[in-house]
C-alpha cells in the first residue's frame, strides 16, 4: 500500500490507531476458520467519526476495507483480502445504555455479546441471542452474521432484537437507523439490509437491541432415540401439546462417539440420535413443562428419558452438548464446520444425505446440530496438509450444500456466507434476487471498497 | 482465496521452535481472549493467547520473522495461564508461550542484569539470603529512599528505582537459618511433611513461612526440612532460561529423593513453587534417565492450601473477631493447579471470618503480579492492579486473603496506591492468628 494513504490514516485518526507492524499483519490475518490473508494495515478505531475518516480515505483511494469484531466467525467473512484495511472494531466496546424504562441497551459494536447478557441480567432483563461463541464473539459480528444459536427456536435470531443502528458507508456517510421503537414503518427499514450483511455494505458503530425480562428458570431432559426420525417428530409432537422447547439439540450417533470417548459420560453409543431439550419459563411451569416434554419424548420413541429435576442435574446434562467441540477436535488435525438449514421435517432425510456424502467421498462427517429450527452443523473432517483429502472434502462440502437446498433448506443459517460458501450462493439464491443484491451492494458501496469477495458471487 | 489448497506445512525449522504440531492445535476460535488479562486491557490481538501463538506459527510458516515486535509480544503475556483453563481443544497455550520465548533468546537475549540474578542469586532459598541483609540495611538507614531521590532525575533508571522501592517490602530476617533439619508436630504427630523453602518466601516474607511451620506443626505434621534446595525454576523457565530451570529440577529431585518414602508430601507456601515442582513431569518428560524419578517427586508435591484442607483435623478449631474477608486466587495456584475450593474451605472454617466472592476468580484474572513482570512492564501490570483494587473495594472486605507472595507485594502496593484501608494475608497467616 502506497506509504501515503498510510499517512493519511494516520492522520486522520492518530498514528498510534494504525498499524503496519509486521506482527500485527500477521496477527490480523485470519477468523475462526483456517484461512489466512495478511492486510496491508490493521487500524483500531474508538470512535464513528474514526471510522468515517478511515471509509472516507479508503474511498477516495480505492483501497479494500474489511471490518472484524473477535474475528471468531467460521465463513472467512473476517478474513482479509490482499491489499486491505483490517478494521478491528474490538476497541469500541462500551456499553452506552441500558433502560429498564424502554426495555433496551445501546452498545458499540465492539462488546463482547455474553458481556453484554450478564450486564443486562443484573437488572432482570435479558438478551437472548447466544451463539456458541457468546463468551468471544461481538455484538457487532452478530449483527453482521445475523447469528444465531440455540435458542432462536423459541426466542428467534440476533437481527429479532435490532431495533436501530448507526451504520458508516463507504465515502464516510453515516446512517442513523431505526431506534428505539419496537414500531417503526418510517421509511424503508434500510437497517434490515445491514442485518447479516457481513461487513460488504457498511460497519456498524452503534446498536440498540430489544431486551426481554429474563426467565427466571430453566430444566433439560435428555433422551436417546434408536430411530433419527423419531426425534425429528417428537420435536414436532413438543410444539403441538402448546410447550416451545427453550433448545432441542440434537447430536447423532458419530458426535455422541466421539463426546463420549472424550468424556465418559455413560452416553448410550448404539442409538441413531441424543436429543437434549430445555425448557425456560416461571419456576412452576417449568417444573411442569420438563414433565410433558419427557412424556411426549417417551411416547415418540426415546428409550432412556434423563429428566432433571433440578438446575444442578440440567447443567449434568448439559455436559455432553458442551463437549461436543473439544470432542470433535481431537479426531482430527483440521475440520470444517457447516451450517446448512432444512425444514425440519426434512432433516431425517439431510442426514441420511450427509451419511451417503460421507460414505462417498470418504470424508467423515459428523451431525449435531439445533432441529427446532432445522439448522444442523454437519462437521466435515480433513487434514489440510493432505491434498487429496481436502479435493475429497471441497466435493463433500460441495454436495451438501447441494443436498440443503434441493430439501427445500438454505446454505447458510448462521455463520453466513463469507468466501467458504459464496461458490455455491448461486444453487442456493435466485439469479433475480441475485441481481437486486449486486444491486444493493452498488448503491451502498459503489466502488465496490466493503469486504470485497464476501457474501456476494465473485 | 483457494480455500480447500492444501497448506505448505511448516518451512522454518530449529531445535528451539515450539512444535509445529501443538501450534496447529490451536482451532483459533477464539475463546482465550476474553479470558486474557492483556486482551482486556489492549483489545488487540498481539496481546491475545490466540494472537502469540498465530505469532509463533506465522514465524514456522515463513511468514513472519523472528522480530524484536515477536519478542516484546510473548514477554507481554502474564503466563497466569488462564486461557489453558478454557480452551476447547486443551492446547497447552501458556507453555507454547513459553517455548516461544526460547526460540527468540538466541536473537533478542535477556539483560544481563536478569541472566546474572536467575543464574547467580536466586537460585534458591539459601543463595538468595546474600540479599537479605544488604536490603535490610539499607531500608534500615532509609538509604533506598535517598538513593531513589538521588536517581530521580536520571532518565529511565530513575522512574524505575523509584517504583522499585516503592513496590519493596520491608524485608525480615530469612527463616531457613533457624529451621531444624526436623520439627517436631505439637500433640499428636499425624503426618510427616518436607518443607519447600521459596526462595520469595525466604528472603522477602519469612514470617510468612513462620506461619506455615506452625500450622503445619499444630496440625500434627512433623517437618523435614531439607538443607541446600535450589529454586524451584519458576524465575527461569518464565525467562526462557530452560536449561537452568530443568537443572534446578534434577538438583530438587535428587535432594528429596532419599527421604520421598518417609515423608507423605512435599509442602510449600509459594504458589508459584508449587506449580512449578508439579511441572518436573513436563518439564523432563523426555529425559529417560530422569523422567520416571519426577514422576515420583511431583506425586508427592501439595501447595500448603491443598495439604492442609486434606489433613485439617476436626478438633482443631479456627476463631477470631468478625471480619469482612475476600480471597485472591493466584494464577498459578488456581489456573495451573486447579485448586480453587481448598483455600476457600479452610478460611470457612475460621469462625467469625466473613468470605465474600471477588468477581473474575475462575478463571483468575492476574492481578498483574506475575514475577518480576509488575517491574519489567508496570504500565500494563499497574492497569490490572487499579482493576483489581477497585474489585477489591467493591466487596467491602477489610481483609484479603491470598497465597502467594507475588500477589502479596502486588496487593500491598495497591493497598499503597489506592489509600484502602485494608490487611493483606496469607492464608497460612489468617490460620495462624486464628489457632
Amino acid at each position: 500500500m502506497d506509504q501515503k494513504i498510510i499517512t493519511e490514516l494516520r492522520q486522520a485518526i492518530g498514528a498510534d490507531r494504525v498499524s503496519t507492524a509486521p506482527e500485527d499483519l500477521a496477527a490480523y490475518a485470519y477468523d475462526g476458520t483456517w484461512l489466512e490473508t495478511q492486510p496491508d494495515v490493521v487500524v483500531h478505531p474508538q470512535t464513528t467519526e474514526h471510522v468515517a475518516a478511515v471509509l472516507r480515505i479508503a474511498d477516495v483511494r480505492r483501497i479494500p476495507v474489511v471490518p472484524r469484531g473477535s474475528a471468531t466467525g467460521l465463513a472467512g467473512a473476517a478474513v482479509p483480502v490482499p491489499g486491505s484495511i483490517c478494521l478491528n472494531m474490538a476497541r469500541m466496546n462500551r456499553i452506552l445504555d441500558i433502560s429498564t424504562a424502554d426495555t433496551l441497551a445501546v452498545a458499540q459494536p465492539g462488546v463482547i455479546t455474553y458481556d453484554l447478557q450478564k450486564a443486562v441480567e443484573k437488572l432482570g432483563l435479558f438478551y437472548p441471542p447466544d451463539p456458541a461463541s457468546v463468551y468471544q464473539c461481538t455484538v457487532g459480528g452478530n449483527v453482521a452474521t445475523n447469528a444465531g444459536g440455540p435458542r432462536c427456536l423459541k426466542y428467534g435470531v440476533t437481527g429479532d432484537y435490532v431495533l436501530g443502528l448507526d451504520v458508516v458507508l463507504a465515502g464516510g456517510h453515516v446512517l442513523h437507523l431505526g431506534g428505539r421503537t419496537i414500531k417503526d414503518v418510517a421509511g424503508y427499514d434500510l437497517k434490515r439490509l445491514f442485518i447479516g450483511s457481513e461487513g460488504t455494505l457498511g460497519v456498524v458503530t452503534e446498536i440498540t437491541v430489544r431486551l426481554i425480562p429474563k426467565p427466571k428458570a430453566q430444566l433439560t431432559a435428555l433422551a436417546a432415540f434408536p430411530k433419527l426420525a423419531d426425534a425429528c417428530q417428537a420435536v414436532g409432537n413438543i410444539l403441538q401439546a402448546g410447550v416451545v422447547p427453550l433448545v432441542t439439540e440434537l447430536m447423532d450417533s458419530a458426535t455422541t462417539k466421539a463426546v463420549e470417548d472424550f468424556k465418559h459420560l455413560g452416553l448410550p453409543t448404539d442409538v441413531e440420535a441424543l436429543l437434549l431439550v430445555a425448557v425456560d419459563g416461571d419456576a412452576e411451569l417449568v417444573q411442569r413443562e420438563i414433565v410433558i416434554v419427557a412424556d411426549i419424548l417417551r411416547r415418540s420413541g426415546a428409550r432412556d428419558v434423563r429428566q432433571a429435576k433440578s438446575a444442578e442435574e440440567s447443567e449434568a446434562l448439559w455436559e455432553a452438548r458442551r463437549s461436543i467441540s473439544p470432542a470433535i477436535a481431537r479426531l482430527a488435525r483440521n475440520k470444517l464446520g457447516e451450517d446448512i438449514t432444512v425444514p425440519r421435517s426434512r432433516i431425517p432425510e439431510m442426514v441420511a444425505r450427509l451419511h451417503e456424502i460421507s460414505q462417498a467421498n470418504d470424508i467423515p462427517i459428523v451431525v449435531y446440530g439445533h432441529i427446532g429450527d432445522g439448522n444442523l452443523h454437519p462437521t466435515l473432517l480433513c487434514d489440510r496438509r493432505d491434498g487429496a483429502v481436502m479435493q475429497r472434502a471441497a466435493k463433500a462440502a460441495g454436495e451438501l450444500l447441494g443436498a440443503a437446498v434441493a430439501l427445500g433448506g438454505t446454505l447458510t443459517g448462521e455463520h453466513g456466507i463469507g468466501v467458504f460458501k459464496r461458490d455455491h450462493i448461486r444453487e442456493g439464491l435466485d439469479a433475480n434476487a441475485l441481481a437486486f443484491m449486486a444491486g444493493v451492494k452498488a448503491l451502498f458501496d459503489p466502488n465496490g471498497i466493503m469486504n470485497p469477495g464476501k457474501k456476494l458471487p465473485a | 482465496m483457494a480455500i480447500y489448497d492444501p497448506t505448505p506445512g511448516q518451512q522454518v525449522f530449529g531445535p528451539s521452535l515450539p512444535s509445529y504440531d501443538d501450534l496447529q492445535g490451536c482451532i483459533r476460535c477464539g475463546r482465550c481472549l476474553p479470558v486474557c488479562p492483556t486482551y482486556g486491557e489492549t483489545q488487540l490481538e498481539t496481546f491475545s493467547p490466540r494472537g502469540r501463538l498465530s505469532l509463533l506459527r506465522a514465524i514456522e510458516d515463513g511468514k513472519l520473522d523472528i522480530t524484536a515486535g515477536v519478542e516484546e509480544h510473548l514477554y507481554h503475556c502474564l503466563d497466569c495461564r488462564a486461557c489453558n483453563t478454557v480452551c476447547p481443544p486443551g492446547v497447552h497455550i501458556g507453555e507454547l508461550i513459553v517455548a516461544g520465548r526460547r526460540a527468540v533468546e538466541e536473537k533478542y537475549p535477556r539483560s544481563p542484569a536478569i541472566r546474572f540474578m536467575l543464574t547467580n542469586v536466586l537460585t534458591g532459598a539459601e543463595r538468595a539470603e546474600v540479599l537479605s541483609a544488604p536490603l535490610r540495611a539499607a531500608q534500615g538507614v532509609k538509604l533506598d529512599r535517598f538513593g531513589a531521590w538521588l536517581m530521580g532525575p536520571v532518565p529511565v533508571v530513575g522512574p524505575k528505582l523509584r517504583e522499585l522501592v516503592e513496590f519493596a517490602p520491608p524485608i525480615g530476617k530469612p527463616i531457613r537459618r533457624e529451621l531444624a533439619p526436623v520439627t517436631p508436630a505439637q500433640g499428636v504427630k499425624r503426618h510427616r511433611v518436607a518443607f519447600f523453602l521459596g526462595c520469595m518466601m525466604n528472603v522477602v516474607m519469612p514470617d510468612v513461612s513462620r506461619s506455615t511451620m506452625r500450622v503445619l506443626t499444630r496440625a500434627g505434621c512433623e517437618v523435614v526440612t531439607p538443607r541446600g534446595q535450589a529454586c524451584c525454576g519458576a524465575p527461569q523457565d518464565d525467562q526462557a532460561m530452560l536449561g537452568l530451570s530443568r537443572d534446578m529440577a534434577r538438583r530438587n529431585i535428587a535432594l528429596f529423593e532419599p527421604i520421598l518414602d518417609e515423608v507423605e508430601a512435599i509442602v510449600t507456601d509459594c504458589a508459584g513453587c508449587s506449580a512449578a515442582l508439579k511441572e518436573y513431569v513436563e518439564w523432563l518428560h523426555d529425559d529417560p534417565a530422569w523422567a520416571e524419578r519426577a514422576r515420583k517427586f511431583c506425586a508427592k508435591v501439595r501447595d500448603v492450601t491443598e495439604w492442609l484442607d486434606a489433613i485439617w483435623p476436626e478438633d482443631l478449631a479456627l476463631r477470631r473477631a468478625p471480619v469482612a474477608a475476600t480471597y485472591h486466587d493466584p494464577c498459578h495456584l488456581a489456573n495451573c493447579q486447579n485448586i480453587r475450593t481448598q483455600p476457600r474451605r479452610l478460611l470457612g472454617r475460621v469462625e467469625g471470618l466473613e468470605l465474600r466472592p471477588l468477581p473474575d476468580s475462575h478463571p483468575v484474572r492476574c492481578c498483574g503480579s506475575a514475577g518480576i513482570y509488575n517491574l519489567i512492564h508496570t504500565p500494563m501490570a499497574l492497569g490490572l492492579l487499579d482493576k483489581k483494587m477497585a474489585d477489591v473495594a467493591a466487596t467491602g472486605a477489610e481483609l484479603v486473603v491470598s497465597a502467594n507472595p507475588g500477589c502479596l507485594l502486588q496487593l500491598s502496593w495497591g493497598k499503597r496506591r489506592s489509600g484502602q484501608k485494608i490487611t493483606i494475608k496469607h492464608v497460612v497467616q489468617v490460620l495462624d492468628e486464628s489457632m
